[in-house]
């Protein structure tokens, strides 16, 4: 095979040094893209120069050898990192397909379904800044009495997270009938996070019950961000706020309950801090421009409102999100 | 037949000794100038790696002649710390990274066979072949 491309090449520089023309250059190009594609590494290519010129120019090489002989040893490293480069690109090929194929295990695993229900209408949005999700949402509700939802957010992106999070959803699918109290619910994942993982990693989670009949929704949070209830008779926002450390901190961490009457036409946004934390514009309350949004669009469905917010904050942020995004919205 | 030489590596410039014995040896028995290179630099690897780490350690060339092949084998040998993981430094990106130049998996490339044996504490020997196409 080097033969042969010796020969194509002694022909191709022989043509270019009888008639230096940019189509002869062209040529020499086109060439080159086979020895790459044939692996030809640098050294040899030199060594080919060299035995092309040996053949055209007999007489010059007596002197020229030496050059073309040290140029041949400089390019023997050259030709090393090549083809470590070679062998890094093929491995990182082989990390993304393990990438996709964790990626779409974690869709199947960590797939959430909403809810269809009469009484309470229910939107969400959940987008990864990368491929895989750092946030998880998770619903369980008994017909139409109770709709619980747990909006999670694991500190740390990526794997690792991902991992984790299928931690915390067991441990959801775990509770059974003991669903409908945030702060029990809160204690049991803490427990679970802090026996079963790594020391740093951290997990913030809003935990809200709502029972239906009596439209008293209970919540509790570990360090997660506040969610906000839109009370629709006061035309005002208040901040669902409760006290309660980051899930994994410590083994008998305590959560405080929590609940506030829900009356026709209010709304409750759960959300992640990816939604608050606005960071290409640190000059905008984050707040307002979530609280007017929903103010300006409080007649629409609450699966609407959910992509409204995604789209105005991703157009604030300049499509440039920095955050795993999600949204819960309740609307009675 | 085998021909077997040595050059001890204890300064910097024995790695240039080594480094002409295994350049003699190649073209004696018949590699062309780009396989001359690169058996003289994977020698020169080898020689830089005990001058490096293991500060005393001997490159031997053999030269192998038979019906069958004709090849050069590169035995670097060092009394060093050792290698605690082998695999570890197969690695590509693994020492280079560091800047410590091609590193083993660059050698391996280099040669057409590489063994690495290597216990910690007492040294480490490295076979490297290549043969003559």
């Amino acid at each position: 095979m080097l033969k042969q491309l010796e020969s194509q090449y002694e022909k191709i520089l022989s043509d270019y040094m009888s008639d230096q023309t940019e189509k002869n250059l062209y040529i020499a190009q086109n060439f080159t893209r086979q020895l790459i594609q044939k692996n030809i590494s640098p050294e040899d290519v030199v060594n080919i120069h060299k035995n092309a010129v040996g053949k055209i120019f007999p007489d010059r090489m007596v002197e020229d050898q030496p050059a073309y002989d040290f140029l041949i040893e400089v390019m023997v490293h050259y030709g090393m990192a090549h083809r470590e480069h070679q062998s890094l690109l093929q491995i990182q090929a082989e990390y993304e397909m393990e990438m996709k194929i964790a990626t779409n295990i974690q869709k199947t695993l960590l797939k959430t379904v909403v809810p269809q229900l009469s009484s309470i209408d229910i939107g969400m949005i959940s987008i990864p800044i990368r491929k895989m999700n750092g946030d998880y949402v998770h619903f369980l509700y008994n017909r139409e009495d109770y709709l619980s939802v747990a909006v999670t957010d694991v500190v740390g992106k990526g794997v690792p997270a991902a991992l984790c999070m299928s931690m915390v959803k067991y441990g959801l699918e775990t509770l059974e009938y003991a669903y409908k109290d945030p702060s029990y619910v809160l204690e049991v994942i803490n427990r679970v996070i802090e026996k079963g993982v790594d020391d740093s990693m951290f997990v913030s989670m809003f935990y809200g019950c709502l029972d239906i009949q009596n439209s008293i929704f209970s919540y509790a949070s570990a360090g997660h961000e506040p969610a906000l209830h839109y009370s629709a008779k006061h035309g005002e926002f208040f901040s669902l706020e409760a006290k309660g450390l980051l899930l994994g901190v410590l083994s008998d961490s305590k959560y405080s309950y929590n609940e506030i009457l829900l009356e026709d036409n209010d709304i409750v946004v759960m959300m992640t801090d990816g939604v608050t934390e606005f960071r290409a514009r640190d000059d905008l309350n984050s707040r307002e421009v979530i609280t007017s949004l929903i103010v300006e669009n409080k007649h629409v469905s609450a699966q609407h409102l959910c992509n409204l917010l995604y789209k105005q904050i991703e157009k604030i942020q300049d499509f440039k999100l920095s955050d795993d995004f999600t949204v819960v919205i309740l609307k009675k | 037949m085998t021909f077997r030489s040595s050059v001890e590596i204890i300064t910097e410039w024995d790695i240039v000794a080594a480094r002409q014995l295994g350049r003699d040896e190649a073209k004696a028995l018949g590699f062309g100038t780009v396989d001359q290179a690169r058996i003289t630099t994977a020698i020169s690897e080898l020689a830089r790696n005990i001058y490096l780490y293991a500060s005393v350690g001997v490159i031997e060339v053999e030269r192998v002649e038979t019906d069958i092949e004709k090849k050069i084998v590169v035995i670097a040998t060092d009394q060093g710390a050792g290698i605690k993981d082998v695999r570890k430094v197969m690695e590509d990106g693994y020492s280079t990274s560091g800047g410590l130049g091609a590193g083993l998996p660059g050698v391996n490339r280099l040669m057409d066979s590489m063994i690495i044996q290597s216990v910690v504490g007492e040294g480490t020997t490295i076979r490297a072949e290549k043969r003559l196409r």
